[in-house]
């Protein structure tokens, strides 16, 4: 099949992904956008009044880059993973196995997918969070990137629960177990220069971390990491990622008897 | 050229089975085939790994003469596959899932949609476009995959029991429909259960039973040895040479055993005045146990589905 018809492929996967999304947005777009309303209204208005400021910063103007991404992570990674899997038990996934539609166009599809979601809900809740409060914009470049990359690495971290994942179980583990955790203890709601020192070494494990740190350079102008080290390995979790799925594809890897 | 040519194939699946033991099958341009077999012989595994849904475990799959290992994409180009079970997206449009499907193939949206009206109302589907699959009735969603199918305008269909809960009237204009599309150039697999539908439709035929094909060739060939009794006979004296009976076939297993093929319009008797005319008596007569007998008793003996063409039932 010829590049122009790969390109094809990629524009029907992506608009059907993208009807998907909005014909459902209420269950893809409303909740996040609920969600964001209440963590403000309770830890931004309520609690975050007592916490005074964070980093110079006020306490809602904080935690909104951090909320904002924790909006991204979990609905690229809902989006990609639900669809897919749910392709793969109703077998309609044979649409696309049957076809010459390349297992790079399979894997950006989806990706590009499960980043409309995040990049439409991410917006939404962008917009709640301007309304309780102001949000510099300090490096626009970062921001934008770091909000892109971040919606790609977790539509693939999706794909790859879609691809691997035997029952629905498979598909709910790695969200509430291992996502949810690591996004909570990532820097969402404080620096991490509050933690001992040895709790600030564990948290410098998690990946988390960056994502939201680098976002919050973005927004705010403030990072408890590196910010090139934190793009860079974005980055390489990226390409890390994407071979990854192209490969389980390739194999046939519990996709194909 | 063959449309589809398949060598010393096998699969075993991760559980151990071997559910396809050395096929070889070749399929010409343009041939109308049924692959017919009873439940568990290997029919959907074969299709399986001609459409790239089942990873062969070895042997040779060409299309058209593309080899499925190094041009995967050309061989997936020019079939269409309609599957067994239904596989369709339940909560999508019909008109949605064929564009997408084409889509999936490379074909431009405005052409999708062209094609979308083609297909649908061949199938009679058209006005169910703006419906969910899900409302649609069982024989509706048969028709719905086979649309879906043909939207790339394959060059090869293959059918896995397309008729399989569809009422008469339906498989009848199923039939016709698919004699049109062969007509016009499609070379057609189709499997089924029933002998009827092989007979009314296919030029070819090929029997397969555990993984293997245990008779292939034109239908009227199969049919005529379907429609042969073999005997094995003793004879009273040592025989040499074959004796020539008019209008039996005869072949000589050892000096104390003949076989002898008997078509079922004729009788015993003929057989044992063709006999006496030749000198020959006979001790004992006993029954050729035959797989592709019992397979086709098996296959005509389903009450209702398809019962034995004229000519066939048993004396
Ligand atoms: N995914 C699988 N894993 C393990 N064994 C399988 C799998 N699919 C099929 N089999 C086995 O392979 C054999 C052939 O099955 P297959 O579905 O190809 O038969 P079939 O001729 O299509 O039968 P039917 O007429 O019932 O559709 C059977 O023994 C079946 O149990
Ligand atoms: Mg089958």
């Amino acid at each position: 099949m010829s590049l122009r018809q790969q390109a094809v492929a990629l524009g029907t996967l992506s608009r059907k992904e993208y009807h998907r999304v909005v014909r459902i947005w209420g269950q893809t777009i409303l909740p996040p956008v609920i969600n964001m309303a209440l963590y403000f209204v309770i830890f931004g208005n309520l609690i975050g009044s007592r916490i005074g400021r964070m980093d110079g910063f006020d306490y809602r103007q904080y935690i909104a880059p951090g909320l904002i991404m924790m909006a991204v992570i979990t609905n690229a990674y809902g989006n990609v993973v639900s669809s897919f899997f749910s392709a793969k038990i109703n077998r309609h996934l044979e649409e696309m196995l049957v076809a010459p539609m390349s297992n790079v166009t399979i894997v950006l599809g989806h990706m590009v997918g499960g980043m409309i979601r995040g990049v439409l809900v991410g917006l939404a809740v962008t917009l709640v969070a301007l309304f309780f409060t102001p949000l510099p914009f300090a490096h626009p470049f970062i921001t934008l990137s770091v909000f892109l990359m971040c919606a790609a690495i977790f539509s693939l971290g999706g794909l790859i629960n879609g691809i691997v994942a035997k029952n629905f179980d498979d598909v709910s583990i790695i969200p509430s177990f291992v996502l949810q955790p690591l996004i909570y203890l990532g820097g969402v709601f404080y620096s991490i220069s509050l933690l001992p020192e040895l709790a600030q070494q564990v948290s410098r494990l998690n990946p988390i971390l960056y994502l939201v740190n680098a976002f919050r350079f973005g927004m705010l102008g403030v990072s408890d990491v590196p910010i090139g080290f934190a793009w860079a390995m974005m980055l390489a979790s990226l390409a890390v990622l994407f071979a990854t799925c192209v490969l389980l594809l390739q194999r046939g890897y519990r996709i194909r008897e | 050229m063959h449309a589809l040519s398949v060598r010393q194939l096998t699969k075993v699946y991760a559980n151990g089975v071997r559910a396809i033991d050395g096929i070889d099958l070749e399929v010409p341009r343009g041939d109308f085939c049924a692959l017919l077999g009873p439940n568990g012989a290997g029919k959907t595994s074969l299709i399986g790994i001609v459409t790239s849904l089942v990873r062969k475990t070895s042997g040779e799959v060409r299309v058209f003469g593309h080899d499925l290992d190094t041009e995967a994409s050309a061989v997936k180009a020019s079939i269409g596959v309609v599957p067994q079970e239904i596989n369709l997206n339940l909560w999508d449009k019909v008109g949605n899932i064929v564009v997408n499907q084409a889509g999936f193939y490379g074909l431009p949206p405005a052409r999708a949609r062209q094609r979308a009206e083609v297909c649908l109302k061949q199938l009679q589907l058209w006005d169910k476009r703006d419906e969910t699959a899900r409302t649609l009735s069982g024989g509706m969603k048969r028709r719905l995959m086979i649309a879906r199918a043909l939207m790339h305008e394959p060059r090869l269909l293959i059918l896995d029991e397309p008729t399989a809960g569809v009422d008469i009237e339906i498989r009848r204009s199923m039939w016709e429909f698919l004699r049109a599309l062969n007509g016009a150039g499609t070379t057609i697999i189709l499997t089924t259960h029933y002998l009827e539908e092989a007979e009314n439709l296919c030029r070819n035929i090929a029997i397969i039973d555990r993984g293997r094909v245990i008779e292939r060739g034109p239908m009227t060939e199969v049919l005529a040895k379907l429609n042969e009794e073999v005997f094995l006979l003793t004879p009273r004296q040592p025989v040499d040479v074959p004796p020539s009976l008019a209008g039996f076939e005869v072949r000589l297993n050892g000096p104390q055993e003949l076989e002898v093929a008997m078509p079922r319009a004729r009788s015993v008797n003929d057989l044992f005045a063709a006999l006496s005319a030749a000198g020959i008596e006979i001790l004992s007569l006993r029954n050729k146990a035959n797989r592709l007998e019992e397979l086709f008793l098996a296959l005509t003996e389903r009450k209702g589905e398809a019962a034995p063409p004229a000519g066939r039932a048993r004396p």
